[in-house]
């Protein structure tokens, strides 16, 4: 194929209006032999306009939006409660997202989201490839936002590449300090917003600024700070390739029905810079005019027409510059396109009958038009018996999570028997047993929580730290928001004890809502003591 | 061994020279990234040697520039520790009994100091659960032998029972009234019968009905006359179900023949009144306590 398409190169002389770039993939993986540690390539992607870059600034506008206004909202819980809308008190252990308040022991809740988060990447996955690394990892979205700076400060590709070569001068230092400076002010933006999930965010900014905030705070936004430089502005397409394991694993979830980014070489070979020149020479080429547009727009340095390959991030620029170019040449776009190996195969069959062999009349019929028997994409292919796997079991488990929610616990009573000892002889020969028992009030609210016992005759229960009555039941208050243990003794007079075990129930009532918590206790005579 | 470098003409790669059998080593080296870790670390661990104590020597090992050890920081640990509990110590040394009990704070700090001075002090006799044994008394329940309000347990805790050191300590001995020869062994046998009738136990009627006169004359005194007990004096209640040294007759008759009695330490001079008053905290919060 490339012998072939160089034949062709060698024959006819480029005639063509279209801006040819002179650029080779710097990330070949595999197809670099032998050179293990060789040192990073630089990589000057090129800007481009299209649908798919328009996609990404409006899906790097939203996640950055969310990242860094989430921790300013507010939501009033009342009094007893933080107002803001998502916080992360570790200091209290407590996790507020809007309405709703998790304990530390309701942590299912965020397992739960993980679980959902994993399947979730199962499903866009299996439908849209590595549509994650391509528009929504903070790595990407980062990086493109740095690119950005890159390019606003420095120009595009082609100042920036003579700016990299060009020997030390004035302009070239103003340039680049200017251009780490934005750098590192997003960097700091970035590590500093990350801390305001963790505290009241207008009470920490105050604190932060007035070097009053604890330390942990400035230690997280130096540690993020300096990763975010580093990674966005540094390292960028290294991370995606050497560091990060999701294209190791992402790659695993993709079948043949996925939507990957591809080079249609059924209808681009054999490529040719000079198509007119070839038409002439009554040589078929194909729609490449190798123009390498692809390649260079690529923010991970590799070139497309290499086949997939692990360094791909499915960023889809190079289907947008490749659509633009085709544009001009006047041909069909989609050379490079989202498109499934079920397709891809099924067309390439068509164009190779003898495989390694692209024959692009083929593909085509008399009037230039695809023939029939080529397949394009179609939308049912997101309906598939895994793809609605997948979504049968992400919404089970958002159903389960859901319901879990509306159903839960805000009052909970925990009931420990004391062992050492289990039962105490009283003076009047009556038997008493002691537990700690700890009651959890988990709304922002103070209330006043019955306990009482159920089935055991004879006894009586009193709670020193309380009061001082004996009885049923007692009335109990309890903080907002918080747990209450307390000890509770339960006397069983003499002439209605009983030998051995005997269970009974502890409840816990409040009175104004209804809301109960019972919990099944034991209540223990030793064979000395009856 | 050749040592002779060539390039391999397969991978492109040189060889490292070293051949074994016709077997020749293609040279990758480490990455550069690596090796300038190893270096580092090397670098690190030579400063670390020479600043912290590390280098075995004959009398003992060399000290380091920054004079660390494990015992000064534990000291400090401890001092830090002191330091932290100052202001609650020097509130509960300062207050009374009854004032720390009506603040939950100092309250709640003193059960918590409390319960970890019992586990040193106290564990040996009354038990890890502070329930006792025979002859020790059992601190969770609601009997008292010298008073159950929180005064009394500070001043039995001050200056113990029947500690002979310490002038102001609980004292009354009971008289070995069969060992002195007040009484007959028939007349402690009527006077034990009485006794268990008195605690609704097991006895002999007619024995309890004579023992009763004797009881009156030699026991009542201290005992109280239904044998309720006389609590500023440390003699027990008898008419309960609490025994310490046991409710068979055997128990009884022996403890009126020879008795037993048991002798607690004065901990204010070895603990000081901070954590008395601690203890005290403690042992009241184990419920049986009076007010």
């Amino acid at each position: 194929m490339s012998s072939h398409s160089e034949a062709v190169r060698s024959k006819v002389t480029q005639t063509t209006l279209i801006d040819r770039q002179d650029v080779k993939a710097v990330n070949t993986g595999a197809k670099s032999k032998g050179k293990l540690y060789a040192g990073r390539q630089k990589v000057f992607p090129k800007k481009v306009e299209g649908t798919f870059r328009r996609l990404k600034w409006i899906i790097m506008a939203v996640t950055l939006a969310i990242y860094y206004v989430t921790p300013w909202l507010r939501w009033d819980r009342g009094p007893h409660a933080p107002d803001q809308a998502v916080l992360l008190d570790m200091a209290n252990r407590r996790f507020y997202f809007f309405f709703i308040e998790i304990w530390p022991q309701e942590f299912y809740f965020v397992a739960g989201l993980l679980v959902m988060a994993g399947v979730g990447l199962f499903l866009v996955t299996s439908v849209v490839g590595r549509a994650w690394c391509g528009y929504s990892c903070p790595q990407t979205v980062w990086t493109d936002l740095f690119l950005a700076v890159e390019g606003f400060v420095e120009g595009d590709r082609n100042a920036r590449m003579k700016l990299d070569a060009a020997p030390w001068s004035a302009r070239k230092l103003f340039l680049r300090v200017s251009k780490h400076l934005i750098w590192i002010l997003i960097a700091i933006a970035t590590g500093g917003a990350w801390i305001f999930y963790f505290a009241d965010a207008p009470t920490l900014l105050k604190n932060f600024v007035t070097l009053q905030a604890p330390f942990i705070a400035y230690a997280t936004v130096g540690v993020l700070t300096a990763t975010t430089y580093i990674f966005g502005g540094l390292m960028r397409e290294q991370v995606c390739i050497y560091m990060c394991p999701w294209p190791r694993i992402q790659a695993a979830m993709l079948d043949e029905d996925s939507l990957v980014v591809t080079y249609n070489d059924w209808r681009g070979e054999p490529r040719s810079a000079g198509t007119k020149k070839a038409a002439a020479a009554g040589i078929a080429v194909g729609d490449c005019i190798d123009c390498n547009a692809c390649v260079a727009v690529c923010p991970t340095g590799i070139d497309i027409r290499n086949g997939q390959q692990l360094e791909c991030i499915t960023c889809a620029l190079c289907i947008d510059a490749c659509d633009n170019i085709m544009d001009k040449v006047g041909r069909e776009k989609g050379l490079i396109s989202y498109s499934t190996l079920r397709d891809y195969n099924h067309n390439m069959a068509i164009a190779s009958p003898t495989p390694g062999n692209i024959s692009p009349k083929l593909v085509r019929d008399d009037t230039g038009h695809f023939v029939q028997a080529v397949k394009h994409f179609n939308w049912h292919i997101i309906f598939r018996v895994r793809t609605l796997i997948y979504m049968g079991m992400w919404s089970l488990v958002g159903l389960g999570l859901l319901f879990l929610l509306l159903t839960r616990d805000r009052l909970e009573v925990n009931v420990q028997h004391d062992r050492n000892p289990v039962a105490i002889k009283l003076s009047d020969g009556s038997v008493r047993n002691g537990y700690t028992i700890k009651i959890l009030n988990m709304v922002p609210e103070p209330r006043n929580i019955n306990l009482s016992i159920q089935g055991l005759p004879g006894a009586d229960i009193s709670i020193p730290d309380v009061s001082e009555a004996r009885g049923r039941s007692t009335s109990i208050p309890v903080e907002p928001d918080k747990l209450r243990a307390l000890k509770v003794f339960v006397t069983v007079s003499s002439q209605l004890l009983k030998q051995g075990n005997t269970p009974f129930k502890i409840i816990a009532t409040d009175p104004q809502s209804f809301e109960t918590d019972i919990y099944d206790a034991t209540f223990e005579v030793p064979e000395n003591m009856k | 061994m050749s040592t002779k470098r060539e390039t391999d003409e397969l991978s492109g790669v040189d060889t490292t020279g070293h051949e074994w059998d016709g077997i020749k080593e293609l040279n990758h080296p480490l990455p550069r990234w690596w090796l300038w870790t190893l270096y580092g670390t090397i670098i690190w661990a030579i400063g670390y040697a020479i600043v912290y104590p590390a280098i075995p020597g004959l009398n003992g090992n060399s000290k380091g520039l920054w004079g660390w050890s494990s015992r000064a920081d534990l000291r400090n640990e401890m001092v830090a520790a002191d330091a932290a509990k100052q202001a609650m110590t020097d509130a509960i040394g300062k207050a009374d009994i009854n004032a720390i009990l009506g603040d939950e704070k100092l309250r709640t700090f003193a059960v918590a100091a409390g319960a970890s001075t019992f586990k040193v002090t106290c564990v040996q006799c009354h038990g890890s659960g502070a329930q006792g044994r025979p002859g020790y008394p059992n601190l969770n329940d609601d009997d008292w032998l010298w008073g159950g309000k929180p005064e009394d347990i500070v001043a039995t805790l001050s200056h113990g029972v029947r500690y002979t050191a310490d002038n102001d300590t609980r004292q009354l001995p009971m008289p070995a009234f069969g060992k002195d020869g007040t009484l007959t062994a028939e007349q402690i046998d009527q006077t034990a019968n009485y006794v268990l009738q008195l605690a609704n136990l097991e006895h002999d009627n007619d024995k309890a009905t004579k023992g009763a006169a004797i009881f009156a004359e030699q026991c009542a005194a201290c005992h109280g006359d239904t044998g309720e007990g006389g609590k500023t004096l440390g003699a027990p209640r008898l008419n309960d179900s609490i025994w310490l040294y046991g409710n068979t007759l055997a128990d009884v008759t022996a403890q009126i023949n020879n008795p037993k009695q048991g002798v607690m330490p004065a901990w204010l001079p070895r603990l000081g009144e901070t954590k008395v008053k601690e203890l005290a905290a403690y042992v009241l919060s184990l419920g049986g306590g009076q007010k």
